[in-house]
Order: C-alpha cells, then structure tokens, then sequence
C-alpha cells in the first residue's frame, strides 16, 4: 500500500521539483501562475480565519473592551492588560495548574505508553488484536469521554467508589470531583486514559524500525533484558520520544474540553482551572475582552515557543 | 528471531503486562457499554451491580424521542444535534480537503519561494489553540451575524482542517514519483491534467485517510461549538452532552447512551481504516 512512509517526517523539498522536465506549452499557464492559483484559496481561507484575528486579538489585547459597560468605550491602553494579568494572583494561580497537568499527564502518558509500546512490539499470538483495542479510548469523543469518567466517579453510583469499598481500600465513598487534591488528579487519569494510544501508537511506530538482529547480537553477549532496553531500544527510540513528548506537551497544555465537562467551573476551589479555562471565564463569563484577548495572546506566545522547540526537533532528530 | 523468548520482555512478563494493558483499556469501555443497557433505576441501584440484572435497549430509542433527552420545537434535542454535527463534518471536510490537496499539490511540485518555511507554518498554526484566536473569531461573526449557525462552525474548523490537509498531503505527494506526471505530460496532458489524472489517483489512499483524520477531529470539537453555538439551530453532539451532564438530575442512562452512540462512527470508521489510521498518526505526528 502506498502511504507516507516517512515517520515523524515533514515534507522535504525534492531536488528541484518538476520544473525544467517539460517545458511550458502555449496557451497553458505559466508554472508559477497555476502554483500561485492552487495556493490561493487556502491562502485567503487561513488570511481571513487564522492570520486576521491572530492580529486583530493583538489590537484588542492593547485596549480595554468590557462588554458589560459598552459606554465605556474601548480606550487604548498599551500594554496595562498583559502588567495587570502579571499581578494577578489568579493568573499565576492557574499558570500553575497548567503546568501541573502537563507535567503530570505527560509524564504519565510516556510511561504507559512506553510500557504499552514494548509490549506491542513483541510478537505474539493476537497483538493485531490488542492494537485494535487502543483505538477504543482513541476514538471515543472527548466529550463522552468526561461523561464515562463523570459517570465511573460519581460519590454514590460510580462503579471506582464501588469497587475500592468493595475491595476494602476506601471505607466510604470517596467525593472524587469536590476534593481540591483529587479532582485534577482523576481529570489527568481520565484524560490520559484516552490519550495513551496516541503517544503509543507513536512510540511504536519508532520502535517497529528498530533491527532484531541488535537485540539478538546482544542477548549473543549475555545482556539482560533491561540491558537491551536500556542499551538498544532508548537510545534509538530518543529522537522519537522526544517529537512525541514535544507533541503531547503541547495538546496537553491547550486541555479545557475534559475540564468543562467534569467539573463545569474549573473548580473545586479553582483547582482545576487552567490557563484556557481562565481565558474562557475572563473573555466569555465576565466579557472582557481586552484582557481576554490579552492572556490569549500569552497562550499564543508560549505556544508558539513550544511549537518552534517541537518544529526544531522534527527537523533535527528525526530527519537524518 | 527472537519469538519465543520475546525481544525485551519474557513470556511472564509479556502476559503480565498484556493483562494490565487490556484492563487499563478495555474496562471503562466496558463499564461504559454496560451502563447503555441498562434502565436508570437499575443504573442507581445500591450497592452497585458489577453485572447487570437485567438488560434492556430502551436507551437507544429513547434517546431520539423527544421527551428522554430534551425537547426542541417536538424533536430530540440529540437528533437535533446529531444532525447538526453531520452537516458541519461533511462540509468541513469537503472544503478542508479541496482546498488542502490544491495547496499541498502545489507545495509538492512547484518552485514557491520560501516552501519550506510557509509549510511550518501551515503546521504551526494548525498546532495552536482554539484560545488564540477565539475572540476576533467571535466578534467577526457577531458582525456578519453569523453566530449560532452552521456556517460559523464550518469556518472556524477550516482554521484546523485545512492546515492539517496541507501538511499530510504535501508530504504525501511529494512521496509519490515525479515521474508518472512527467511521462503524462510528455504524452501531452497538461499540468492540470496530469494533477487530476495521474497524482490524484494515486494520492487517492492519503487522500482518505486525511479526510477520515478530519472528520474525527471536527465531529470531536467542542470549544468553538461551546463559544459561538446557542440553540439547536446549531448546536453539535459534543454540546449536547455537555449541556445534559449540566442538568440538575442527571439521566445517567441517556447520558452515557448518548456519548456511546456519539462515539460509535469514529470508533466504527477507526477500526476499518486502522492501518490508515496509524500510518497517519506516525507521518504526521498530529491529531490535537
């Protein structure tokens, strides 16, 4: 089957492609005319939704805009809204939060996936099978993926209460979703839970291209299977993971979906209230969308750093 | 090779750990299936039943009549908005991928200066969060007067969809050769010609796999619906749910019915095109 056979790999541009083989007929465009007419429509599409409020939310971001006092006008202020969120305890607060789930959730989600990974590259009766079941939580809906976990941790009802009583762990029911320690911890359980596959499908496909025969020339030497981890499978597999940790860190950083469905407000007590989500209450609860489009632009900016470092190792370490 | 004795792990400790990873993956989706067929009372019955008593398939009608889940002008609200999310995925898609596979054909084969700094950026901007750019976004459709409509959604999805087509099929037609379109034009096709003719058909497998990574991740969206959708006019599945979790006595029974159904043509259309599914995820490295 023809398919990009390049891991990890973005487009690299073929020695001088097509122009100089055929020259331009008559009557036909010229090459750059027809290139510069098949890039156009996604060009206008991506000026107008991406390029336009990319600038316009800078714009905005310098002025004061409170939809609640429209007669206020929206002055321009400079940059009074990026120094006011600087002092905002609650910015630092959820700053704080984000960086807790991304840590945590990544973290989680390279050890199992690794773990996973390992285990599915080995050959053995059914593994089809097993691949096949990953896409189960992979393809669930974000959203109905909150409802499951909602429905697993509700205090009364939920089959996690149910079954810690039964098994003599908890002795009563444990209020998974008001308890300002536990509620983000079973959100990074539920969200992880959902985003394993991925970063194990991608480990996998690092690890498929890895020859047997270096394991088998070290098990010749006596090494351990830990040695051959250790020694063989990391090393080779380093590139990858890193590309896949750069990639999860940076969906995991922008999460609000599972957030909103599990607990509504960000709560208990804020705790769970990321940066996006604190971006949604100033912008969309309290309508001020000066500073809304101020801390959006932070988002942005910090974004856009992680997305160069991820750009930056594609090129780098994957593509030799 | 090494089959028996396993590469790194041996065969207690593969069976070990394959018994953990079926747990980890299978059991709440079990738990999930379980709970669709059963009523609600028997969903809060105490203490909680592990296995059901008994088993019914009430949920899956009732949820498409209006009176279980919600109302609207005398339909389901979650047919309402299953419809909803039919409309705005097909027609995201349709747009992302024309407009995508013309953009990427060009990247592939023409000289455009600077090619390969705007395809990072293609990519970097199909990386950055709906947050970036929610607010002009809102307020430019506020003035078209197109919040709450289909519309809105079609667009600030292409803000995603688009990019991504980009990306995957530049790389996929660059990995097609050059040579087929050549001998095309030498027979005397034109460029054009030799773009539908020759790359197309052969781009064709890509091509869908691109379109089935769309879909998911538009049929998948929540934060644009969240922001620019207010009715059933416009409202999609994901909001649907959200919104019926939100209530005060919560329907565990439609609830969870609704996120399964919800789920079941990404999970339907994943299994068939697993390999497509997972070559993509490894080209591309992406799906948010």
């Amino acid at each position: 089957m023809a398919r990009p056979s390049l891991i990890l790999k973005p487009p690299t541009p073929t020695s001088p492609s097509g122009e100089g083989g055929v020259g331009v007929r008559k009557g036909e465009l010229s090459e750059r005319a027809l290139g510069l007419f098949m890039l156009a429509p996604m060009a206008l599409v991506l000026l107008l939704v991406i390029v336009y409020p990319l600038a316009d939310s800078f714009w905005l971001s310098l002025h004061r805009m409170n939809l609640t006092h429209p007669e206020q006008g929206t002055p321009f202020i400079g940059f009074e809204n990026y120094l006011y969120a600087f002092q905002q305890p609650a910015f630092w607060y959820s700053v704080g939060r984000t960086l807790y789930f991304t840590l945590v959730s990544v973290a989680l989600e390279l050890a199992l996936g690794l773990l996973f990974a390992v285990l599915l590259n080995e050959s053995f009766r059914g593994n089809l099978l097993a691949r096949l079941v990953m896409i189960l939580p992979w393809a669930l809906l974000t959203v109905a993926n909150g409802v499951l976990w909602a429905w697993i941790l509700n205090p009364s009802y939920g089959v996690l209460n149910a079954f810690l009583l039964w098994i003599g762990v908890l002795q009563e029911p444990k209020q998974w979703l008001s308890d300002t320690f536990w509620t983000m911890n079973v959100i990074i359980l539920a969200d992880a839970w959902k985003t394993v596959p991925n970063m194990t499908l991608l480990l996998l496909a690092g690890m498929q291209p890895i020859s047997h025969d270096l394991y088998e020339a070290a098990e010749v030497d006596g090494a351990t299977h830990w040695q051959k981890f250790r020694r063989i499978t990391l090393p080779l597999l380093k590139p990858v993971i890193l590309v896949a940790v750069a990639l999860r860190t940076i969906g995991a950083f922008r999460v609000f979906d599972i957030i909103y469905v599990l607990t509504g407000n960000g709560g208990p007590a804020d705790s769970t209230k990321v940066i996006s989500f604190y971006n949604y209450d100033q912008a969309f609860r309290f309508l001020f969308f000066g500073y809304g489009a101020a801390i959006s632009w932070l988002i942005t900016a910090f974004m856009l750093v992680l997305i160069v470092i991820y750009v930056r190792l594609l090129r780098t370490e994957v593509v030799q | 090779m090494g089959t028996r004795r396993g590469l790194l792990l041996s065969p207690p400790a593969r069976y070990t750990l394959l018994g953990l990873y079926l747990l980890f993956t299978m059991l709440p989706m079990v738990w999930l299936y379980l709970s669709t067929i059963q009523t609600q009372a028997s969903l809060l019955t105490l203490p909680v039943q592990f296995i059901p008593r008994e088993v019914t398939l009430t949920n899956y009608t009732d949820i498409f009549k209006p009176a279980a889940f919600g109302e609207n002008s005398g339909e389901s609200t979650f047919l309402l908005s299953l419809r909803n999310s039919v409309i705005v995925t097909v027609a995201t898609t349709f747009i992302a991928v024309t407009l995508g596979t013309l953009a990427a054909y060009a990247f592939a084969r023409f000289n455009i200066p600077r090619k390969r700094t705007l395809l990072l950026i293609v990519l970097s901007s199909q990386l950055l969060p709906a947050v970036s750019i929610i607010i002009p976004l809102f307020r430019m459709f506020k003035s078209a007067e197109l919040l709450d409509t289909l519309a809105s959604l079609v667009l600030a999805y292409t803000t995603f969809s688009v990019p991504f087509v980009v990306w995957i099929m530049a790389g996929y037609f660059q990995s097609i050769p050059i040579e087929l379109e050549e001998a095309a034009r030498i027979d005397g096709a034109s460029r054009l010609h030799a773009f539908a003719r020759v790359a197309l058909p052969l781009a064709a497998p890509g091509l869908g796999a691109t379109a089935i990574f769309t879909m998911l991740n538009v049929w998948d969206e929540f934060f644009f619906a969240l922001i620019f959708t207010s009715t059933y006019a416009s409202k999609t599945v994901p909001i649907a749910l959200a919104e019926f979790i939100g209530r005060h006595s919560v329907n565990w029974g439609m609830l969870v019915t609704g996120g399964f159904i919800a789920s079941l043509p990404p999970i339907v259309l994943s299994l068939i095109f697993y390999r497509h599914i997972v070559s993509g995820l490894a080209a591309g490295g992406l799906k948010g």
